[in-house]
């Protein structure tokens, strides 16, 4: 045996040892066992469950949907969805490995949601609130037309209701399937939060794994208040683009909400744990303000808002038409 | 001029037309008939050619080295240009350039990306790709012109906002949501212009306007043809596949209502003759001026929120 031919076999046992390695993690993934992304610790799913999806032994926050994620921010059956009548469709007929109408079906039957936002009212700790829930569990929790008309529609009704709007993001941008429509959306998504920051309406979003280009670049960075959650990775360009661009290997942090924080993007850092208590507490810092400027109003403008209250019956008879959650 | 691929066919037949001219000359033989009938059928081909351009041709086009840019409309269209430098917190981003200036006699601030044309010019302007010091220097320009009442035009070249460790760390995508967000404020009339490539939220983040104008070769869209290619398809080479399914065309765009008007553009494109693509697009900015300026600032507003408002295709 050559030096060589030693090296080539010991090469050889290695990749064999690996591949047997990987089966070995495979067998482990099932539906009771989890492994963490993190520390690799192999964990009971219904633990981690109980734990917010948060690894017990090393914090790691797990992603979760827009369902369990309303279930941790919101008072206990009070998230009442609106706009459930916007579905999505294939303007440009799009056709990349698949069409883009069986990914909308595919997307529907793997989440059983109508697209990658779900928004409506709700309670945190009895402060109501609008809310925009994005689930990236919906391809990637990609922005197209109906993500973007949803999200203003929201916001539209938190200025008519004079109500504070919360935008939970999880997305990785813009859906390419309706290329330019889909960025039209960043536009109509900011125009709308033009209008709540000239109407001195609160705006917290909260930036959640992962959140990124088109909405990293519209609605999501434009809060009053920008909450990120522990860990959430966050950015404008992929990681990979800024890499292949710069020729370069990005330290490991890069992009995390702790990092951010460093740079000061970020208000607030919180894990999952405080989320709901940390939104809380700013809702109700901000409450004073909120209503005296809206007694201001209403005292101002009687005969105006005499106009207002018929409108808002109506919204709100529209309102008990959507499903309740 | 330097020749795209596809012309290749066109410019070798022109070339063996001047020398059957040529030729002619040399040997006193009356060559003109034939001469002038290549040159129909020259003509023809080139008609054909460029009246039925793909997707992937016109971005070559749109991204040809002399394509005019900034600075050829500026000397073209405009009278007494004077450029305003860096954002004021420390950076001057060359990739973002403006100032005030006179179109047709009517003041407007001028705020565009540039790309320059020699490969020093392209790395003092980063190719065109801004950074969030570029968004914020606009957002510095677009407040300066609603002070004094002038209306904003921003010209368009960009593959899109750079993506970078500083970039990342100076927050790009906030930079280009707070122009959105500004833009769609703004008290005076802002007219957007594609001139080459209008890629992603690098180009939008210049483009929330009351008009919205395209350059016949030029393309707009949320991730260029490369990168979609290489997300979808997991194959970068497929951009010319991704560049037909974008719909990135101005005919496409402006069927979807994502644009107002195509500028025309000459045989070819922009670059074969910069002069008539200026005045062009001059007078196509002049006609938007005369009817956005009578509007009041609300009516402005309105008008620019609604626009955006009733963008999207969606079952209701």
């Amino acid at each position: 045996m050559t030096i060589k031919d030693w090296f080539n076999k010991r090469k050889e046992l290695q990749i064999a040892h690996r591949e047997l390695d990987e089966t070995h993690i495979d067998d482990h993934i099932g539906d009771l066992w989890i492994q963490c992304y993190n520390c690799g610790a192999q964990l009971l799913r219904k633990d981690v469950e109980n734990n917010m999806d948060v690894c017990p032994e090393c914090h790691y926050h797990f992603r979760i949907n827009s369902e369990k994620r309303i279930k941790q921010l919101f008072d206990e059956g009070s998230f009442v969805e609106m706009f459930k009548n916007i579905l999505p469709t294939d303007p440009l007929k799009f056709v990349d490995t698949e069409p883009y109408q069986k990914r909308l079906d595919a997307a529907k039957s793997k989440t059983n949601l109508d697209e990658a936002v779900r928004c409506g009212t709700g309670k945190i700790d009895g402060e109501e609130v609008v809310a925009a829930v994005m689930d990236f569990e919906y391809m990637g929790g990609s922005m197209g037309s109906v993500v973007g008309e949803k999200i203003t529609l929201a916001m539209e009704y938190a200025l008519e209701h004079r109500l504070p709007m919360i935008a939970v993001t999880a997305s990785g941008g813009a859906r390419m399937q309706e290329s330019a429509l889909s960025l039209m959306q960043m536009a109509k998504t900011s125009c709308a939060v033009s209008r709540l920051q000239e109407a001195g309406i609160l705006y917290i979003t909260v930036l959640t794994e992962p959140t990124y280009g088109g909405v990293t670049a519209s609605f999501a960075t434009l809060g009053d208040v920008i909450i990120a959650e522990q860990g959430a990775r966050i950015g404008f360009a992929g990681r990979r683009v800024i890499e292949q661009t710069i020729k370069q290997n990005l330290p490991s942090n890069f992009q995390t909400a702790e990092y951010l924080m460093q740079f000061g993007q970020i208000d607030i850092l919180s894990d999952r744990a405080h989320l709901k208590s940390t939104i809380s507490q700013v809702l109700k810092l901000h409450k004073p303000r909120v209503e005296e400027k809206n007694e201001a109003k209403h005292t101002k403008k009687a005969a105006k808002t005499a106009k207002k209250s018929s409108k808002s019956k109506t919204n709100d008879e529209a309102k008990n038409e959507y499903a309740s959650v | 001029m330097n020749m795209l691929q596809f012309e290749k066919n066109l410019y070798e037949l022109r070339e063996k037309i001047d020398e059957l001219q040529k030729q002619g000359e040399k040997s006193g033989q009356d060559m003109t008939t034939e001469v002038k009938h290549f040159q129909k059928l020259a003509d023809e081909y080139a008609e054909e050619l460029y009246s039925n351009l793909t997707p992937s041709q016109k971005i070559q086009i749109a991204r040809h080295s002399e394509r005019p840019n900034f600075k050829d409309f500026v000397d073209r269209m405009t009278e007494n240009f004077i450029e305003f430098h860096g954002d004021r917190v420390g950076t001057d981003d060359r990739a973002i350039v403006g100032g005030p200036c006179e179109i047709d006699g009517i003041p407007v601030m001028l705020i565009g990306t540039y790309k320059g044309k020699t490969t020093k010019e392209n790395l003092v302007h980063n190719f065109g790709m801004p950074q969030p010091q570029g968004y914020r220097k606009a957002l510095r320009l677009f407040k300066h012109a609603e002070k004094f009442n002038m209306p904003i035009v921003t010209l368009i070249d960009t593959p899109g906002a750079y993506p970078g460790i500083k970039a990342e760390e100076t927050a790009q995508g906030t930079a280009i949501a707070v122009n959105l967000a500004e833009l769609a404020k703004l008290t005076v009339p802002v007219i957007a212009v594609i001139t080459g490539e209008g890629c992603s939220g690098g180009a939008l983040g210049l483009a929330v306007a009351n008009k919205v104008l395209m350059l016949e070769h030029a393309y707009y869209t949320v991730i260029s043809p490369e990168g979609c290619a290489s997300i979808l398809w997991r194959d970068a080479s497929l951009a010319d596949k991704a560049a037909e399914a974008l719909k990135i065309t101005p005919e496409d765009l402006l069927k979807f209502k994502i644009i107002d008007e195509i500028v025309k553009e000459p045989q070819g494109g922009a670059h074969y003759d910069p002069d008539l693509t200026a005045k062009n697009l001059k007078k196509k900015i002049v006609k938007c001026l005369k009817e956005l300026l009578p509007m009041s600032a609300e009516e402005l507003r309105e008008d620019r929120y609604n626009k955006f408002r009733t963008k999207g295709v969606f079952l209701k």
